[in-house]
């Protein structure tokens, strides 16, 4: 279990998080979603440890984790793919398989399988250097498998849809169908995708650094996509 | 030759010397061993400054391992190395230096080392230098390698020098002729109070001549680093160097690009990075469950692969 008390973010005097107060429980898929800039993304790397936030705490399991280091939440079960993958010179795929499942000896065979799982054809991927000449949506997808390869006890995925072929995403529904049926953990995903939406449990309206609303997908999934408020001509109407 | 040569000259040729058609090792300025084949001979000079390799025209897939170990302290090695690749020749070349100074005065070698590639020779150089042992004598490795390259032949130089070495001085001048093709990639890791400083010269006088430069170098504690290019495009051709540098601690680099188009036909380009590890490389690795150091050293072994 995780909770956020009083979590709050300011930079260049704009309040990026205001006092977000969220418990997240085991066995649950959660998803957050709101307008671009809302904070969402700042709230997946507060708990990743990759920001700090100016007040509040953060506790897994009743410890207080707020100042541990990423590294130290990663070992607690923490992970977290990057809404921007990160390149590297001279690191394959293979070499962040490895470092990522902690498995000196993991075998190509093993890397293949976990990239298959994001769509990759494998054997193509597995020696190839993680830099620029990989394309957006294949850079994606091996961010995404080198969070699954971790088998985190609390995984992050921020706008894991993001520039991912409409085909392959549908697979990727599935896989994460399927991370969170395995009992004992819990998924987020930072996403605007109605597919993804419509597999959580829970949803999360994140707007201008606050929760707005939080609550069963059956409750928030009809609000979401016949918004009461539209703006046609540019007049709103109730 | 003792054990302790072994491991060096291992350390500095990657694989036993003697597994190759063809080597000459030189140990404190004098030979130690040589072996020739029908394709590959090595000849002493006549003055004894160095030696002359020659590979005969369409000698395909040979390998020559060049090696100099220096374990004498106060020690100064000058030498040259000719190399003359017949036409059409396909060859593999291992040179390198490796020096190991227990003593109080600097041990120093000098390889200057001349490449004659005849029309469609195609070589791979490998050059590697190392510095060992534990004597407060400094490990100086100067290097200079002339590059001549006539129609249509191809170089691959590949360049490293990770461990031990206090002070350099790299100098690769290459002259290449039409359809001529050369590509250079350099590894430099320095630390302590290290110094290693790369000239590259290269002329392109033919037509379709191009070159490839890349530098990686990481410059830890308080070393420096000097990159320094200088390509001319003497006519239609094509350059492309790219310097990239990590700098950590107190280390510093100085890049310096010039490149001088003298035809309207002259393509070239230069890139230059320095920085220390990018933040969000780190994070990325640590979000994996590493400690910071260790993501440090994940990345720069990467980078330096
Ligand atoms: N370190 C920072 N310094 C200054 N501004 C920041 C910083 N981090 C985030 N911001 C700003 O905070 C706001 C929220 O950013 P965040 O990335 O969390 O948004 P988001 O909800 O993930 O948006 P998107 O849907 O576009 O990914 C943005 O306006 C962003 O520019
Ligand atoms: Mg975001």
């Amino acid at each position: 279990m995780l909770e956020l008390k009083n979590i709050s973010f300011t930079r260049n005097n704009k309040k990026i998080l205001n006092n977000i107060n969220l418990t997240l429980d085991n066995d649950k898929f959660y998803v957050i979603t709101g307008p671009n800039g809302s904070g969402k993304s700042t709230l997946a790397k507060i708990i990743m440890g990759l920001e700090k936030p100016d007040t509040g705490k953060i506790y897994l399991n009743g410890e207080d984790i707020t100042n541990k280091t990423i590294s130290e939440r990663a070992k607690l079960g923490l992970g977290y793919a990057f809404q921007q993958p990160v390149q590297f010179k001279g690191i394959t795929v293979y070499d962040l398989l490895k470092l990522s499942t902690n498995k000196k000896e993991l075998t190509k065979k093993e890397a293949c399988n976990i990239l298959s799982k994001v769509g990759l054809c494998a054997m193509e991927y597995v020696d190839r250097e993680v830099n620029k000449s990989l394309s957006g949506g294949e850079l994606k997808r091996i961010e995404i498998a080198t969070v699954m390869a971790k088998k985190p006890y609390l995984a992050i995925f921020d706008e894991p849809e993001a520039g991912i072929d409409l085909w392959s995403f549908q697979n990727l529904t599935e896989v994460f169908k399927e991370i969170s049926n395995n009992s004992n953990t819990t998924t987020l995903v930072i996403s605007h995708q109605e597919r993804i939406l419509n597999i959580a449990d829970e949803i999360i309206i994140i707007s201008k650094g606050e929760i707005e609303d939080q609550g069963a997908k059956e409750k928030l999934f009809d609000q979401i996509m016949n918004p009461k408020k539209c703006c046609k001509g540019g007049t709103p109407c109730e | 030759m003792n054990k302790e040569d072994e491991t060096l000259l291992r350390e500095v040729i990657g694989e036993d010397v003697t597994s190759s058609d063809s080597y000459n090792i030189r140990k404190n300025g004098k030979l130690v061993e040589r072996k020739v084949n029908p394709n590959i001979n090595i000849v002493t000079k006549e003055d004894n400054s160095g030696i002359d390799i020659y590979v005969k025209e369409n000698t395909l897939f040979g390998t020559v391992n060049i090696p100099v170990i220096i374990t004498e302290s106060g020690l100064t090695d000058v030498v040259y190395n000719d190399f003359h690749i017949g036409k059409n020749a396909n060859i593999i070349i291992v040179a390198g230096c490796g020096i190991t100074n227990n003593g109080h005065w600097d041990a120093r070698h000098d390889g200057i080392h001349r490449f004659y590639l005849e029309e469609g020779a195609k070589v791979k150089y490998i050059e590697r230098h190392c510095g060992l042992g534990v004597g407060d004598g400094k490990r100086i490795l100067n290097p200079v390698t002339e590059i001549n390259m006539k129609k249509a032949s191809y170089m691959v130089m590949d360049t490293t020098q990770i461990k031990g070495v206090d002070d350099t001085i790299r100098t690769t001048k290459a002259n290449l002729e039409s359809d001529a093709t050369l590509i250079v990639t350099e590894k430099i890791l320095t630390s302590k109070d290290q110094v290693a400083k790369t000239n590259f010269i290269v002329e392109l006088n033919g037509e379709n001549a191009s070159t490839h430069v890349t530098s990686r170098s990481v410059a830890t504690e308080k070393s420096y680093q000097e990159f320094v290019s200088n390509v001319t495009g003497n006519t239609k051709s094509y350059a492309h160097v790219e310097c990239d540098a990590i700098i950590k601690e107190e280390g510093q680099v100085k890049a310096v690009p010039e490149i001088f188009a003298k035809n309207v036909e002259a393509n070239l380009v230069h890139e230059a990075a320095i920085g220390k590890i990018a933040g969000e490389q780190l994070m990325k690795l640590m979000s994996l469950g590493l400690t910071e150091k260790e993501a440090e050293e994940v990345i720069i072994e990467g980078f330096l692969k």
